[in-house]
């Protein structure tokens, strides 16, 4: 996937083809990596969706290509066999690489400001159309009051059908 | 000779755009018809000069002339024709050249469809767009010519990304800059009442089909884009909330809210300065994504060579546009008082909850997009915002809207009776919670998405069924069934376009929640079972294309022992970019997809062959085609034509009176 933002990044902006060589596509999950166990093995591809490849430009390590996200793959795979729960195994990844390996932000410190955005805007732009909705219940209907008779003979020819 | 020619062109039309941007302004200020009228010449002549640029850059990339340094880049004498020509805009100085391109049209196509409109406001419009023209022909010729000779031409092109050299991609960019590009139109309309202090019905009639031009455009153009994705990345995905992507899904959201309001501010003279806000601000993320395609800030972690110079200029541009035109608007919007009434219950009120979840959901794909560079610049955090966010913080605007939307659509203006809307959608709620409830039945122990997905689906297509049904009036049934086919075309562009979102709801939901993939090692002639079919992979041969070298794959699909069909996946390897690609292998169907990528030979024999079961891929697109159809007759209607100034052409006596 790495190179759809290549290609999108090629058709928009236009970067030098040449930095572009180092992507080396096999694919994503190769088949010596999956283990027997499925739950285990469906755990980690869910595990492997939340996780950005470190070397890619936002792409989980579950669909990229890089010898990295390989890595990765197998460290998951390898603390869920050792008997991690999902979440020490998220936190093994953090303590490791960093929250930017997190493709799923946390909610903690300035992050719930991300979080609540959506809805504290929904709540703020309900509570303006609301508002606006209950002036306009109450208005009175106005005439075209400002336009001129020779503006109101276009407009009308305009609109008419 | 010729790429001279086009360099000078494009130079002269910097300077025709400068003229038009400035005198035609002045003249509707002091109302001199000969200063406002050569703004429609002006406009003509823009568009010429910069197309004959255009043809030139073309024209070189066609000849494979090696003398100019973007063909070298970007080109290669083996290439087939059509991405040589495609290859055009391939790249940021080319595609910045069909930008202005495209920008320069739609200030044509105003100045030709625009013969109904007021001299003085047709002459600000062509001057705010001009203006608009001026900044990105200065960014082109300042920062991103693509004109330059080489002083020692090379003997052959370094290839385009092969990547690229895809139709569905070849396609893409253009569809998408007639999309956002085409929101300049609307924006400068917006400013251009703004500056004659008045927005009327007309006003509301005029800027909506160009909306609509842009909103059908972008809405092919993200189509494409994400079809590609699904067939030529291997794996079948078909969005991945990059910022990139969301670079071009901010302006649909924010055209398709300005193309519902838009109705509102023609039909009922209501919503008005909130319509000319999201025209302007629908533009505004058009520059906001130009500004995240090139600048490089936000994706900037993995080292693109980007010039900040050009990120810059952008920041500049957008920086002019916005804080020109919302301080305009703070100034004149309070002028623009409402006149209809209506009550809470009512289509306007529908509309305006459209227009909330659109702006809604678009503000939350913002918030997402720029976080990260926030989070670094504020609070020193260096995060990720991932499709999981997202898909957490999107999906439910989308789902409401999708729950609602039918119920609005058969609102009637001013005032509503809930039930009266609501009793003829009885059987298509019925229908469409029957398909959820079987979906649920039916599925074993998985979440609630993939119903809940079926059930919008169903909901809206239905709902658009009814819709349109309501709209024949009582009476026989052959008596409305023949009323259908003469209701206004804008009223089967609503159903269709509404349908359509409901079949890409459906087409989402089938294949999130009912997926099925496989990867294994195949050996030859040794069938395996996916989702009910038996795949075999029977050979692979290295094979030679024009300028690649491809290592097929044949693995023959049957079903009971019945054979559909034999299909070829490839790796290419493009040897002049040094690029490897892969070519999945579909075999598409109406009802699922069979997808087969074949990847590595193993070390013990065998090759690793991945397989995906995806049900409904098809209905994605389909919808998206949909939802474009449904804009283009709502264009086509009648009664823009006639806004549109074909009036003039038009025998009055003909047309009867309604």
């Amino acid at each position: 996937m790495t190179r759809l933002f290549m290609a999108l990044w090629l058709a928009l902006a236009g970067v030098a083809p040449l930095s572009l060589v180092t992507a080396i596509p096999a694919y994503a999950v190769q088949p010596d990596e999956v283990l027997d166990d499925p739950d285990l093995e469906a755990r980690a591809r869910e595990l492997s969706r939340g996780l950005r490849c470190m070397v890619c430009r936002n792409e989980s390590i579950d669909e990229s290509n890089a010898e990295l996200a390989r890595d990765m793959r197998l460290l998951v795979r390898e603390r869920l066999v050792a008997g991690d729960s999902d979440q020490e195994v998220v936190e093994f990844i953090v303590d490791r690489y960093g929250e930017y390996a997190l493709l799923k932000p946390t909610t903690g410190g300035a992050n719930w400001l991300l979080w609540a955005a959506g809805p504290l805007m929904m709540l703020l732009a309900l509570g303006v159309g609301f508002s606006y909705l209950r002036t306009r219940q109450s208005a009175t209907e106005t005439g075209p009051g400002q336009l001129s008779d020779e503006e109101k003979a276009k407009l009308s020819k305009i609109l008419e059908d | 000779m010729i790429v001279e020619l086009g360099h000078f062109a494009l130079i002269l039309a910097f300077l025709v755009a400068c003229v038009q941007a400035v005198v035609p302004l002045i003249g509707a200020h002091q109302r001199w018809p000969g200063w406002m009228a050569m703004a429609e010449p002006a406009a003509n002549a823009q568009f010429m000069l910069t197309a004959f640029s255009f043809g030139a850059l073309t024209y070189a990339f066609v000849t494979s002339d090696f003398s100019v340094a973007l063909v070298v880049q970007n080109s290669h004498s083996l290439k087939p024709m059509i991405y040589k020509i495609s290859g055009v805009w391939g790249n940021h100085e080319g595609s910045m050249l069909l930008w202005v391109l495209i920008l320069t049209l739609f200030g044509a196509m105003a100045a030709w469809f625009g013969g109904n409109l007021p001299p003085t406001l047709k002459a600000r419009v062509l001057a705010v767009q001009s203006s608009v023209a001026v900044a990105f022909f200065a960014f082109i010729i300042f920062t991103s010519n693509p004109f330059i000779r080489m002083s020692v031409p090379p003997f052959d092109g370094q290839d385009l990304n092969p990547l690229l050299q895809d139709p569905g991609l070849a396609f893409h960019p253009p569809f998408l800059y007639l999309g956002y590009v085409g929101l300049s139109l609307a924006f400068s309309f917006a400013v251009a009442a703004l500056i004659e202090g008045r927005v009327d019905a007309a006003w509301g009639r005029w800027v909506r089909p160009w909306t609509l031009l842009a909103w059908v455009n972008l809405t092919i153009g993200i189509g494409l884009g994400s079809w590609w994705a699904y067939y030529e990345l291997g794996w079948g995905g078909f969005w991945f909330w990059d910022p990139v992507e969301n670079a071009s899904f901010m302006p649909w959201l924010l055209a398709a809210a300005l193309l519902h309001s838009s109705i509102v501010v023609e039909k009922r003279e209501s919503l008005k300065s909130w319509t000319i806000l999201l025209a302007i601000l629908a533009f505004g993320f058009s520059l906001i994504g130009t500004f995240i395609v090139r600048s490089g800030v936000i994706t900037s972690v993995h080292a693109f060579a980007n010039d900040p110079e050009r990120g810059v200029f952008i920041l500049m541009i957008l920086g002019f546009f916005m804080g020109g035109a919302l301080t305009l608007f703070a100034a004149r919007a309070s002028s623009m008082e409402a006149k209809g009434v209506f009550s809470l219950v009512s289509r306007e009120s529908a509309l305006v909850m459209n227009n909330i979840l659109l702006a809604v959901s678009c503000f939350v794909v913002f918030i997402g997009t720029i976080w990260p560079l926030v989070a670094e610049m504020l609070f020193d955090r260096k995060l990720s915002v991932g499709p999981p966010f997202f898909d957490m913080a999107f999906t439910p605007f989308m789902v409401v809207l999708g729950a609602i939307l039918p119920i609005g659509a058969m609102m009637p203006w001013k005032r509503a009776e809930l039930g009266r809307s609501l009793r003829p959608l009885i059987p298509a709620f019925v229908l469409a919670l029957s398909v959820a409830v079987l979906a649920f039945a039916m599925q074993t122990g998985r979440s609630a998405l993939g119903p809940v997905g079926l059930f919008l689906g169903t909901w809206l297509i239905s709902g658009a069924m009814v819709d349109v049904w309501s709209r024949t009036g009582r009476g026989a049934v052959a008596g409305r069934l023949s009323r259908l086919g003469r209701l206004p075309r804008a009223d089967w562009g609503k159903a269709v376009a509404h349908g359509g979102l409901g079949v890409t709801m459906l087409g989402i939901a089938g294949l999130l929640a009912w997926q099925q993939e496989d990867i294994r090692v195949v050996q030859f002639n040794e069938p395996f079972e996916v989702a009910g079919f038996t795949l075999s992979l029977t050979d692979v041969q290295r094979i030679e294309g024009p300028n690649y070298i491809s290592t097929m794959g044949w693995v023959d699909l049957s079903r009971d022992g019945r054979a559909i069909s034999t299909l070829t996946p490839e790796k290419r390897f493009y040897p002049v970019a040094q690029m490897p690609t892969t070519e999945a292998a579909i075999d598409i169907g109406f009802w699922r997809d069979v997808y087969v990528v074949i990847g590595d030979p193993q070390a013990n024999g065998g090759w690793a062959i991945r397989t995906y079961y995806k049900p409904l891929a098809n209905w994605i697109w389909g919808g998206t085609i949909l939802m474009a159809l449904g804009g283009m007759l709502s264009i086509s209607d009648r009664r823009f034509r006639v806004a549109a100034g074909a009036a003039r052409r038009e025998p009055t006596a003909g047309v009867p009176a309604e």
